[in-house]
């Protein structure tokens, strides 16, 4: 291994209450690339990124970030959340979550300085947000919260950016400039994991997908990837074996 | 006598008195404080639950030291309130019983057993002497300056660490995983944020008593809410919503004897609340409802408008209107017709000559405005329909009046380029040619 990877996974399984949603990934990740992570729903594709950055347990396997361990990489990596994670009804305004991408940097008990300051309007700026800083988030449409997001994760400064859903549910001038600022940070050499839902814009927004569905049915360059085929494996079928195996799984522990 | 003691609490030379006063101001303050976050984190039952579960604490600890000393009783209930919540947390993650079940559970067992104790230990332990009963519904009088001493050191303490780890509790209630990758422990600010919220319900517990103490947590906390869309302001007006009730709680509950003290504050901080609601701007009730008055107005306005064009429209000339001919076409009473045309009078939008109705100039742009709105929603949706049923949303009649000049002019574009529609004959006052009428095309 000569340059290590951004992400590399091995052999990485995920439990939820001792139900198996994730077997056996074994992935690695290119530098540089915009990467789309489909798959249907509970197919894994959150899970796996949660996975990446330890917000869920894995019951074996392991991830490393360029060849290090998470907990040493974190400062590398931004963060998009799914836009519905969170109570927007929290009072805050824009700027206020935009320059929590800056915590990572700033550090306990301090206050975000000059420069951290300058970066949250930098990154508001960058998806067409600075004109909203100081409205509350409440007052935000669906797609103006999602660029305010993204304008969090990029206040990070990282190297490596890892994305939930970031084009559900928003408008098309919303979709238009998240998407350009994707291809700006893959320009500066970045990158970038997308959970993706909307099959019909795989081919023109990514370079290299991930197919999922409970395990990784097929991952490469998308044009080598996205196939019929490929696509069969992944969304056809209402159950998969693995699924079934996991309920039976479950069941049989709640039992025992 | 009212009077007097009035006089004697407000002029403060009562040593006691501004004992009394500054502790309860102190208690208030810190509950408005902590309570915002706890509020905000979803917190407050728990910090309900925890205050119940501290009343055995109390009890025990007087039984087994035999002191009344405060540090002592005080650590006797932190050690039992914190039990609980432990015990609830445990209910929560090892049954299947609901987070609401348990809380009750815990409040109802640990309060139980704390009243059996309390009377236990005055028939025992010399009657009322003991003083315990005060941790019931509180008595902020008999705060002596010895329990000031105490109560100050941990209020500060509590002051201290919500400055320092603001940052840390904002950004750990806004999205605790997103603060977890930045290398945080949300876990340990999580515990911390809790601890905070025990000891703002310990402190409070003489004054205020284990059965209200829940309410200066969450009624400042919720009437700051509806003043500010900033977290630091919503922290800093509970804290002064809660210092505000305990101080008036004190002085109201120090004019008439044997009133307890903490039902009075919590009255008061009530009070804070009711008003928030009622005028806050923008999030209260009044302002709430005056913008959906508003709104129906114009809705209401608007139709008004539509309906002179659209009749103006089907008869084919530019004459003045009849009351019941606009009655008709609304399908609305005369008389409601009346009234609103004549509002629009007064807004120059309409003119009315003899008692009929006529659009002005600016009423009439309106009016075509709103008329090729509706227009071009029925007819987008009639278009999209054919594509997907699922997309026929809402009435073109409600909508009408949301859709600005951005909206329409790129319906417009899409009607034109995808179904050849010629925005011109959509409106289309005396021609014969408009053949776009209500309910889609012919």
């Amino acid at each position: 291994m000569s340059t290590p990877h951004p992400i590399q996974i091995h052999d990485m399984t995920i439990a939820y209450h001792k139900k198996p949603v994730l077997w056996d990934v074994d992935l690695d990740v290119p530098e540089g690339q915009l990467v789309g992570i489909i798959g249907p729903n509970g197919s894994g594709k959150s899970t796996m990124i949660k996975a990446v950055m330890d917000l869920v347990p894995k019951a074996s396997g392991w991830v490393k970030i360029y060849g290090e361990d998470y907990s040493q990489m974190r400062k590398i990596i931004g963060y998009v959340p799914q836009r519905e994670s969170v109570d927007w009804d929290f009072p805050v305004s824009a700027l206020d979550v935009v320059l929590m991408g800056r915590y990572g940097h700033v550090g306990w008990l301090r206050r975000p300085g000059k420069e951290d300051r300058r970066l949250a309007w930098a990154a508001l700026d960058e998806v067409g947000m600075a004109p909203f800083a100081e409205r509350q988030i409440s007052q935000l449409s669906g797609g103006q919260q999602q660029r305010v997001f993204l304008a969090r994760a990029l206040a990070q400064q990282a190297r490596i950016y890892i994305m939930d859903e970031p084009f559900a549910g928003v408008d098309a001038a919303t979709e238009r400039a998240i998407i350009a600022s994707l291809v700006a940070l893959r320009r500066q050499g970045k990158t970038i994991l997308v959970v993706h839902h909307d099959l019909q814009t795989v081919t023109e927004y990514f370079d290299w997908i991930i197919m999922l569905n409970m395990r990784v049915v097929a991952s490469g360059p998308t044009g080598e990837v996205f196939t019929d085929d490929n696509l069969q494996k992944t969304y056809g079928g209402r159950l998969t074996v693995l699924s079934q195996a996991a309920q039976a799984m479950a069941e049989q522990r709640r039992e025992g | 006598m009212l009077v007097e003691n009035a006089l004697r609490f407000l002029s403060l030379a009562d040593a006691n008195v501004r004992f009394v006063l500054f502790g309860s101001l102190l208690i208030g303050a810190t509950g408005g404080l902590l309570g915002s976050f706890a509020v905000l984190r979803r917190r407050s039952l728990v910090g309900d639950a925890l205050a119940h579960a501290a009343l055995p604490g109390v009890a025990l600890a007087y039984l087994w030291t035999g002191s009344k000393a405060l540090p002592v009783l005080l650590t006797g209930a932190a050690i039992s309130g914190v039990l609980g919540v432990l015990v609830m947390q445990f209910i929560i993650n090892f049954t299947r019983v609901k987070a609401d079940s348990a809380i009750g559970i815990v409040l109802s067992v640990f309060f139980g057993v704390g009243i059996v104790l309390l009377t236990h230990v005055q028939r025992v332990g010399g009657g009322n002497q003991s003083g315990l009963d005060k941790f019931l519904f509180g008595q902020a009088a008999s705060l002596v300056d010895d329990d000031l001493r105490v109560m100050s050191v941990l209020a500060g303490l509590i002051m201290v660490a919500v400055a320092l780890f603001f940052k840390e509790f904002k950004a750990l209630i806004f999205d605790a995983d997103f603060l977890q990758t930045l290398g945080y422990s949300a876990r340990w600010i999580d515990a911390l944020l809790m601890g905070l919220i025990a000891l703002t319900v310990i402190v409070g517990l003489q004054a205020v008593g284990v059965v209200l103490i829940a309410a200066m947590l969450i009624t400042p906390a919720v009437a700051a809410r509806f003043w500010t869309e900033q977290l630091h302001k919503m922290v800093l007006l509970a804290a002064f919503f809660g210092g505000l009730s305990g101080a008036v709680g004190t002085f109201i509950s120090s004019l008439m004897p044997r009133i307890p003290t903490g039902p009075v504050m919590v009255l008061v901080a009530t009070a804070c609340f009711v008003v928030s609601a009622l005028f806050a701007p923008r999030r209260g009730v009044l302002a709430r409802w005056r913008r959906l008055r508003h709104n129906r107005r114009r809705e209401s306005q608007q139709h008004f408008l539509r309906a002179c064009v659209e009749l103006q429209e089907k008869i084919g000339a530019n004459r003045a209107l009849a009351v019941e001919e606009l009655a008709i076409e609304m399908g609305l009473s005369p008389d409601r017709v009346k009234r609103l045309g004549r509002r629009l009078v007064a807004k120059g939008l309409v003119a009315a000559p003899d008692g009929r109705f006529a659009l002005t100039a600016e009423g009439a742009e309106e009016g075509l405005f709103v008329v090729k709105s509706h227009r071009l929603w029925e007819h987008y949706l009639y278009y999209r329909a054919i594509l997907d049923a699922d997309h026929v949303d809402r009435p073109a009649d409600e909508v009408e009046h949301l859709l600005t000049p951005e909206i329409i002019a790129q319906l417009e574009e899409i009607l034109q380029r995808e179904q050849g529609l010629d925005p011109a004959r959509i409106v289309n006052i005396h021609g014969t040619g408009s053949h776009y009428r209500r309910g889609g095309r012919e």
